[in-house]
């Protein structure tokens, strides 16, 4: 059985004063064997204080976004052998504040989520029946609405780290989801907020966040489309 | 020892941001001050998970009627399921949908712009006739589309949210529930909530069993907390075994890819649920497939290196097909299987996958107090979702009526809880209101023994999943239990390594691993008593139906000691609001 290294962020702010680095061999138990199992190894059999969080172990709840040798990746749907390395650097999420170990504070960055308006805005009454879309309406969607919020994206984002208050590409993403949406009528509300200095115009295109996501989305799309549309509206 | 508490006063506090919860939340807000408790952040719950569709009589796409939908529900349930809920349910069901669309639920459609639907198990037209297409689906993410709509519309709504809040007890004072003890994982500090009601929508418990397909936080805490204040489980002992798990990791593949035309393959090669059920063959109630495929295994026609398991096969509906309709599963897949679905079998085996029972409900989710002689609902106290029975599933529930259930009962519960706000005062707290859930709490940040979580779960799991499976007896079910109290024992002498304040996971599942113990004897007892078979129970010992002794909700009640599992009965509600009773038949498909 091939066993690998692992070197893991530790911070507890109750007992440490700096965060430090802890090492743990894994055993990789099986062809396809998760980061999330080796974590879970670590935790159930060696070190029961090892923190972070997991929810679905699925890769749709964005419990579980870490960074991986450098690279932001969701650890249940991460395989160990897939990184190619026997020696594995586990860190929290950058440009989010560590509340202990592998655990960042997100609450920022769902803040910033509201802020853009993530709901269907409707000024036209509703119909009887369901709001007719068509496919290709409906198609406009996908790419947008699967976004499991995991927070990979901003926080891969140098804009998001130098600018404490820019919204980030997933706030945009999910913006974008409802501008394009047939069915919604509420651009006018949130395009004002999204042309904010801390907005869409913070961001430098440099797709970090497009290689970040798990799940394949395109946020620096969302966030040309935005400003498309916004310097069209301004002549 | 004096411990600093926080005290908060809202109209209505809702346990739990899965669909139901939320649903709650988000219709209970447009009345009175409401709160969410959640474990994690809302959009976290296992709500996300669901995949295949929710099922209503829309009949966007050949004729539908809820009758017959009511019909499926009750045939489904194997007749356990409560006639009244269950009209309920699916006379609700269009509009319900038609709702969630107006919140912006992105629907997949059809080429008229309508919500698209698909056939799914056990949903029939004309009372059993032929399968119909009543699965109304977001591709292969339904409950991620359903669950984020939700949580965007409580937001938009003003719910107030308490995330990665633990509960730890249910707070009752004279008969009336008034609130929960809550434990901030974040930091560590405690927190009364007082409500003038409370709706639990906790979620179910599968991670009793080691082969799954629910997420790390279904422990069924909420099954565990009611039970310690003197509420029942009703009808504990059906679960429901999910068909297609993908061999060795139990993660669901959706029963939508049979809909889409996915077939179940022997060794042989052979469709063998045609020989099961040859009218609707692969598409029959998740009860009857999963003991289909385990008796193939068991006769020697399984696949693999171990003959242990049966193959799904998609390929022949085409990549493009697949990648449109179910692009989620090609990737569950891919990371699971290590198999490209579009190419070859998806090796898949029975996964436990959801409490059919729960908090007994009447059809308004108001919750039950009672057993054959009388019944009385509990002043303040609603549930709907996983963790309720008010019980449309009975036995056994069918695909994409979870999904429902959710929804109806969940607004149901919230408009039910604000109107019981708005009429009643607050009950006040006891003076010793959280006593025992923080004595409880300090058992365990305090424990210095010697076992930890990873020994102790590892064997529940185990156990529960070889002796409290697809097919049970007696034997099994007595050794379960044995194990069960060794188990509880050793929790006596547990230990928590993590001494922090701060997101101490540690003890979180040490706590989780006390309700589950409690949660798998209460369930192992009712179901060594429950002497026949029917839906998800299904007994060597005893292998037919008896509706002369068993048509009946079990309950499971605690003694006095807190601890020990006392099982009692309630009748079914046979009648519905309007309609006939479909009274019980033989289950054939
Ligand atoms: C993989 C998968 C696919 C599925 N697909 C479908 C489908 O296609 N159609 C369908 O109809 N059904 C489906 N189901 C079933 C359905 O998804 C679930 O039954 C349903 O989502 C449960 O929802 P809920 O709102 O009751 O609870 P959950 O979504 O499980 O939420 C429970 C909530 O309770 C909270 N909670 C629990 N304990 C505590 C505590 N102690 N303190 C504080 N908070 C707590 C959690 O934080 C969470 O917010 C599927 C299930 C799985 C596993
Ligand atoms: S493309 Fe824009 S949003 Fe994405 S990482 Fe770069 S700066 Fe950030
Ligand atoms: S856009 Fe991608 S990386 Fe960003 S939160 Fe959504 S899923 Fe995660
Ligand atoms: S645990 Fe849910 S995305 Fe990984």
């Amino acid at each position: 059985m091939t066993t690998v290294t692992f070197e893991i962020f530790r911070y507890d702010p109750d007992k440490d004063k700096e965060p430090y680095y802890q090492t743990y061999k894994v055993e990789l138990r099986r062809p396809g064997y998760l980061m999330l199992d080796a974590l879970n190894q670590i935790k159930w059999e060696q070190d029961p204080t090892l923190t972070y969080r997991r929810s679905c172990r699925e890769g749709v709840c964005g419990s579980d976004g870490l960074n991986v040798n450098g690279v932001n990746m969701l650890s249940c749907m991460t395989k160990v052998e897939d990184l190619g390395a026997d020696h594995i650097v586990v860190q929290p999420l950058p440009g989010m504040n560590v509340m202990r170990d592998l655990v960042v504070d997100v609450d920022d960055f769902f803040n910033k989520f509201i802020a853009v308006k993530p709901y269907l805005i409707r000024k036209s009454p509703n119909p009887d029946k369901e709001i007719y879309q068509s496919p290709e309406d409906r198609k406009k969607l996908d790419g947008l609405y699967e976004c499991i919020l995991c927070g990979c994206c901003s926080s891969s984002c140098p804009s998001f780290w130098a600018d404490k208050k820019y919204l980030g590409p997933n706030a945009a993403l999910r913006a974008w989801r409802y501008i394009v949406d047939s069915r919604d009528e509420g651009a006018e509300e949130r395009l004002p907020i999204l042309n904010d200095k801390h907005g869409v115009w913070r961001c430098h295109t440099i797709y970090n966040c497009v290689e970040a996501c798990p799940k394949e989305l395109n946020p620096t799309e969302a966030i040309m489309n935005i400003r498309k549309m916004l310097l069209d509206q301004q002549v | 020892m004096s411990v600093k508490i926080e005290y908060h006063k809202f109209d209505v506090v809702v346990v739990g941001a899965g669909g139901a919860g939320l649903n709650a939340a988000q219709v209970a807000s447009q009345y009175c001050k409401t709160a969410v408790i959640s474990e994690v952040y809302p959009t976290r719950s296992h709500t996300i998970s669901a995949q295949g569709g929710i099922s209503a009589a829309l009949g966007n796409l050949e004729e539908d009627h809820w009758h017959w939908h009511m019909y499926d529900t009750v045939k489904g349930s194997d007749y356990l399921c409560d006639q009244d809920a269950a009209e309920y349910m699916t006379k609700q069901a269009p509009e319900m949908i038609i709702a969630l669309e107006h919140i912006g639920l992105p629907f997949s459609r059809t080429p008229e712009g309508k919500i698209a639907q698909r056939p799914f198990g056990g949903h029939t037209a004309e009372f059993g006739k032929r399968a119909v297409k009543r699965a109304c689906y977001a591709a292969d993410r339904t409950g991620h589309a359903m669950l984020q709509t939700l949580y965007e519309k409580s937001v938009a709504q003003g719910t107030h949210f308490y995330s990665e809040f633990y509960a730890l007890e249910l707070l009752v004072n004279d008969g009336a529930v008034n609130g929960v003890l809550c434990f901030d994982i974040q930091n560590g500090e405690l927190h009364i909530f007082n409500a003038k009601a409370v709706v639990f929508a906790t979620g179910g418990n599968c991670r009793i069993f080691q082969t799954n397909s629910n997420a790390h936080i279904n422990t069924g805490d909420g099954l565990a907390l009611a039970m310690r204040k003197g509420f029942s489980w009703s009808d504990a002992e059906f679960f429901q075994f999910h068909p297609t798990g993908i061999y060795g990791a139990g993660n669901l593949i959706t029963e939508g890819v049979r809909g889409e035309g996915g077939i179940l393959l022997n060794a042989q090669g052979e469709r063998f649920m045609e020989r099961y059920a040859p009218t609707i063959k692969d598409l029959a109630p998740r009860d009857i497939v999963s003991r289909s495929m385990t008796k193939e295994v068991l006769e020697g026609r399984g696949v693999g290196q171990f003959k242990d398991h049966t193959l799904l096969k998609i390929d022949h509906i085409g990549a493009a097909n697949i990648m449109e309709k179910l692009p989620g599963i090609h990737e569950l897949a891919l990371v699971f299987a290590g198999v490209d679905c579009t190419k070859e079998p998806i090796p898949v085996n029975p996964t436990a996958h959801y409490q059919n029972g729960g908090i007994p409900t009447g059809y308004l989710s108001q919750v039950i107090k009672g057993n054959m002689e009388k019944e009385e609902f509990v002043p303040g106290f609603f549930a709907a979702g996983e963790c309720a029975s008010a019980s449309v599933h009975g036995a056994n529930r069918l695909g994409t009526n979870s999904l429902l259930d959710l929804v109806v009962f969940g607004r149901t519960a919230g408009e039910q809880a604000a109107k019981y706000a708005m009429a009643n005062s607050i009950v006040s707290l006891k003076d010793d209101a959280g006593s025992e859930g923080l004595a409880n709490l300090q058992k365990y940040a305090n424990a210095n023994g010697k076992y930890t979580f990873g020994e102790i779960w590892g064997e529940l799991t185990r156990t529960m999943q070889t002796k409290m499976g697809v097919f049970r007896t007696e034997k099994l079910m007595k050794e379960c239990y044995s194990t069960l109290l060794e188990l509880e024992a050793k929790m006596d002498d547990y230990r928590v390594n993590d001494k922090s304040s701060v997101y101490n996971l540690d003890l979180i599942e040490a706590l989780e691993l006390n309700n589950m113990i409690l949660v798998a004897k209460a369930c192992t007892q009712a179901a060594i008593l429950r002497k026949e078979s029917r839906g998800g129970h299904f007994r060597d010992d005893y292998p037919d139906r008896d509706d002369v002794n068993f048509l009946k909700h079990t309950e499971v009640y605690l003694e006095e000691d807190c601890k020990t599992p006392r099982v009692d009965y309630r009748k079914v509600r046979l009648q519905p609001l309007t309609v006939e009773t479909f009274p019980p038949k033989a289950r054939v498909y």
